[in-house]
C-alpha cells in the first residue's frame, strides 16, 4: 500500500509541475527573437528547391527565403536565421517543445493538423499537387488515358500513396502499385521500365525528372490530383509572431504584384502611388507600428530577399526544378496567388 | 608449375570444383572491367561544378566539392580549424602511446581518458575564453559520426560492465534492476529509443530547461549499447571457472577487488571479439539518428544529392560513405584482432 500512495503523490507532484509550466509559457516570441538576435527556422533536410544547402554551407530554397524574410522583417538582417534541418516526423514536436519559432519545410496546410496538434499555418508560399510522369512515347496525354492494369511507381506511407489510391478508385481504372522506401529508388524503378507512371508532388516529379537517363523522353501530365498548400507554421497560441510571420510572407507577395524589387526599392520608396508607398513603408505610412516591428521592415526585408518572383525565379526557376509557375503565378496572371492586402 | 598443381588440388579437383571455379571467373570477368570503369576510368575526378562530369563514368567531382560538408557538417567554415585540432591531438596522444616508456604511457591515458574529452567538447562548443560557440546543431558529416561514436562507447562500456556484474549478483535489488533494464533496452528498437529520446522528451521536460538533442541521442545510444555490451561481458563472466573466484575469496580478497585483480581481466579478454562486433554495431547504428534530425555523414551526402546543382548522384555518395564507413570499421576490427593477439596467453 504505501508503495503505491508513494508512486500516487510522486505521479500528482509532476502532473502539477506539467500544469505550471504551461502557464509560465507566454513570452512573446517577437520579444524573445528580438532580445537574442536571430529567428529559430526548421526546414528539411535537403528538398530541391525549397531547402538545402550548398557546397559551402549556406541555405538557399523558397522555404528558406521565408525564414530569412522573417528575420529581415523582425531583425533587419536576412542572415540572422538560425537553421534548424528536420526530420519529417520530428519537425510539429520541435515546433512544439520551443527547438524552433517558424516551421518553414514544405509542410501542406490540412484540417487535422491545423486543428489537433496546436500548430498555426499562416499562409501558402507554394502551392503543389500531385502529378504523374509518363513515357512520351506511352501516347497518354492525359490522366483520362490510362487503362486498367497501370504500374505506378510511388513512395511508400505517404499521402501520395492515399492520393493516388483515391484518384484511381474515383476514376474506376484498376492500377498496380509499385512502392519503394525512398525517392531515388523510385525513379530507378520508373526509368528501368518496372512502372507506366510515376506519381508524386510536381515540385518532386520535375526534380527528379532530371535524374532519369533520358529525360526529354519523358513529360509531366497537366493535370493535378491533390491540393498541396505548403507553408509556414507557428505555434498556437502567439498571435503577435503569427503576424509577423503572416505579414512578412504577405508583403514579400504583394511586393511582386506592385513590380517592387530588391533593384528598385530605393527609388520606389519616393513612389506617389499609395499601395507603393505602404508596401515600402514610405515616409507617413505606419505598417509596422501594428506589428511592433520598426518602419523598415518592409524595406529591409524586400531588399535583402527580394519579393516572391525573385525568390522563385533563383529557387525553383533557376534550377530547373519548376520553371513555369503554374498555380503560383499571381492572381493577376492566371495564378492563384493571391494574399491579402498590405494596408 | 607449382601454381599449376596447387588450382589442380584447390580449383579442378572434381567436376564441380571445376564447374564453380569457371562460373566465379566468369563472373569476375563480367563484372569487374564496367566496375573499374565507372570508379576510376571513365570517372572525372577535378571540376567544380557537374557540368565538368562528361564521362560515362562516376562524378567524384561531387564528392571533391562537398568533401568539407560530408567531413564537418553546417560547422562554420572559420571555425572548422577547432575539429581539425582537437582531432590532431587526439591521433598524436594515440601515435605516441607506443613509442614512449611506461611511465609517459600512464600520463598520455589519463589525459586521454580523463582530459581529453572535455577538451574536445570545449573546443567543439566554445562560448567561452574567446572561443565563439559553435552549437550543436550545426554541428555534422563524419566529425558527428565519429563523436556521437566515441563518446557512446566511452560511456556504455563501464555501464555495460556493471550490467553485467549486477546480473550474476546475490543481491536481489541489484538483479532484478539489472535484468529489468538490460531487457527493456534490448527488447526496443533503436529507432524508437531515438524517438523518444529527441521528439518525447523536450515534451516531458519542464519549459525553460532544455538538454541539448544531441546529448540526449548520445546519451540514448549509450543506454541502449550498454545492455548489450553487458550481455556480451556475462558471457565472458560466466566462461570464468568456478576455481578462480574460489583462488580469489582463498586469499582473503573481497568482491571487488577479486573481480578488477582476477574475474574482469580474463573475462574482458574472452570477450573481446564480442565487443568489438558490439562497437562496430554502435558506429553502423549512427546513421539512424538521421530521423531526428541529426546529419552526419550519409545525412550531409542524403542533404547534398538534393542540391539542385548536383541532383542524380545519389550512388557516388553512397559509394563514398560505404567506403568511409569500411575503413572505420576494418580499422577497428582489425585493432580489436591485434588485442587478441597481444593480450593471447597460453592456458
Amino acid at each position: 500500500m504505501k508503495i503505491i500512495k508513494f508512486a500516487v503523490s510522486i505521479f500528482a507532484v509532476l502532473l502539477l509541475a506539467a500544469c505550471g509550466n504551461e502557464s509560465a509559457k507566454k513570452t512573446s516570441t517577437l520579444d524573445t527573437t528580438k532580445s537574442q538576435g536571430f529567428v529559430k527556422c526548421g526546414v528539411s533536410q535537403g528538398l530541391p528547391g525549397f531547402s538545402n544547402a550548398d557546397a559551402s554551407g549556406n541555405w538557399a530554397g523558397i522555404d528558406v527565403d521565408v525564414c530569412r524574410a522573417v528575420a529581415a522583417a523582425v531583425l533587419g538582417d536576412a542572415t540572422k536565421v538560425k537553421y534548424t534541418p528536420l526530420s519529417a516526423k520530428e519537425r510539429f514536436t520541435a515546433l512544439q517543445a520551443g527547438d524552433i519559432d517558424v516551421l518553414s519545410r514544405n509542410t501542406t496546410w490540412t484540417l487535422e493538423r491545423d486543428a489537433a496538434i496546436g500548430l498555426e499555418f499562416v499562409g501558402v508560399n507554394f502551392y503543389d499537387g500531385q502529378g504523374f510522369m509518363v513515357r512520351k512515347k506511352s501516347g497518354i496525354k492525359s490522366v483520362k488515358d490510362f487503362k486498367n492494369g497501370t504500374k505506378v511507381c510511388t513512395n511508400t506511407g505517404t499521402t501520395t500513396e492515399l492520393n493516388m489510391a483515391d484518384f484511381f478508385k474515383a476514376a474506376g481504372v484498376s492500377y498496380e502499385p509499385v512502392v519503394f522506401e525512398k525517392a531515388d529508388e523510385v525513379v530507378q524503378a520508373y526509368d528501368s521500365g518496372r512502372c507506366d507512371t510515376y506519381t508524386t508532388d510536381k515540385s518532386g516529379l520535375a526534380a527528379q525528372r532530371t535524374k532519369l537517363s533520358a529525360p526529354d523522353d519523358h513529360i509531366v501530365l497537366p493535370e493535378t490530383i491533390s491540393k498541396e498548400p505548403l507553408g509556414p507554421v507557428v505555434r498556437e497560441g502567439d498571435a503577435t509572431w503569427a503576424d509577423v510571420v503572416r505579414w512578412s510572407l504577405n508583403v514579400w507577395i504583394e511586393a511582386e504584384e506592385y513590380g517592387v524589387n530588391s533593384g528598385n526599392i530605393d527609388s520606389m520608396m519616393d513612389s506617389k502611388n499609395p499601395a507603393i508607398q505602404r508596401i515600402v513603408g514610405a515616409e507617413g505610412t505606419k505598417n509596422g507600428a501594428g506589428l511592433n516591428l520598426d518602419q523598415k521592415w518592409s524595406y529591409n526585408l524586400i531588399k535583402q530577399v527580394g519579393n516572391y518572383a525573385e525568390s522563385y525565379k533563383r529557387n525553383l526557376a533557376d534550377t530547373g526544378i519548376m520553371p513555369d509557375r503554374g498555380p503560383n503565378a499571381l492572381w493577376t496572371n492566371g495564378g492563384i496567388l493571391y494574399v491579402p492586402p498590405v494596408r | 608449375m607449382k601454381f599449376i598443381n596447387w588450382s589442380k588440388q584447390n580449383l579442378f579437383a572434381n567436376w564441380k570444383d571445376s564447374l564453380l571455379t569457371i562460373t566465379i571467373l566468369y563472373l569476375f570477368y563480367v563484372s569487374m572491367p564496367p566496375l573499374l570503369n565507372w570508379v576510376f576510368l571513365d570517372a572525372t575526378f577535378f571540376g567544380d561544378s557537374k557540368k565538368d562530369c562528361t564521362g560515362d563514368g562516376a562524378c567524384w567531382v561531387f564528392v571533391n566539392v562537398w568533401i568539407k560538408r560530408f567531413t564537418y557538417g553546417m560547422y562554420p567554415n572559420d571555425q572548422i580549424w577547432r575539429i581539425n585540432l582537437a582531432f590532431v591531438i587526439f591521433f598524436i596522444s594515440i601515435g605516441s602511446y607506443f613509442f614512449v616508456s611506461s611511465k609517459i604511457k600512464k600520463c598520455i591515458f589519463i589525459f586521454l581518458t580523463v582530459i581529453f574529452p572535455f577538451l574536445a567538447i570545449f573546443l567543439f562548443h566554445g562560448g567561452s575564453l574567446g572561443l565563439e560557440e559553435v552549437e550543436t546543431r550545426v554541428w555534422g558529416g563524419l566529425f558527428l559520426t565519429l563523436f556521437i561514436s566515441v563518446f557512446s562507447i566511452i560511456f556504455c562500456f563501464p555501464i555495460g560492465v556493471l550490467l553485467a556484474m549486477g546480473r550474476r549478483s546475490n543481491l536481489p535489488v541489484i538483479k532484478y534492476f539489472s535484468i529489468g533494464f538490460i531487457e527493456l533496452w534490448r527488447g526496443v528498437p533503436l529507432i524508437t529509443v531515438l524517438f523518444m529520446a529527441a521528439v518525447m522528451f523536450p515534451v516531458f521536460l519542464p519549459s525553460g530547461t532544455n538538454l541539448d538533442k544531441l546529448i540526449r541521442v548520445i546519451i540514448a545510444i549509450t543506454l541502449f549499447e550498454s545492455a548489450y555490451i553487458a550481455e556480451v561481458v556475462r558471457g565472458g563472466l560466466q566462461a570464468i571457472p568456478r576455481g578462480q573466484y574460489d583462488a580469489a575469496n582463498s586469499i582473503g580478497m573481497g568482491y571487488w577487488k577479486s573481480h578488477l585483480l582476477i574475474i574482469l581481466p580474463q573475462a574482458l579478454k574472452i570477450v573481446i571479439p564480442g565487443v568489438a562486433n558490439t562497437f562496430i554495431a554502435l558506429f553502423k547504428d549512427t546513421p539512424l539518428i538521421l530521423v531526428v534530425g541529426l546529419m552526419e555523414l550519409l545525412g550531409m551526402v542524403n542533404m547534398a544529392k538534393t542540391n539542385p546543382a548536383w541532383l542524380g548522384l545519389a550512388t557516388e555518395g553512397y559509394v563514398f560513405a560505404a567506403f568511409v564507413y569500411f575503413i572505420f570499421c576494418f580499422s577497428m576490427s582489425r585493432y580489436s584482432l591485434g588485442l587478441e593477439n597481444k593480450l593471447k596467453t597460453t592456458n
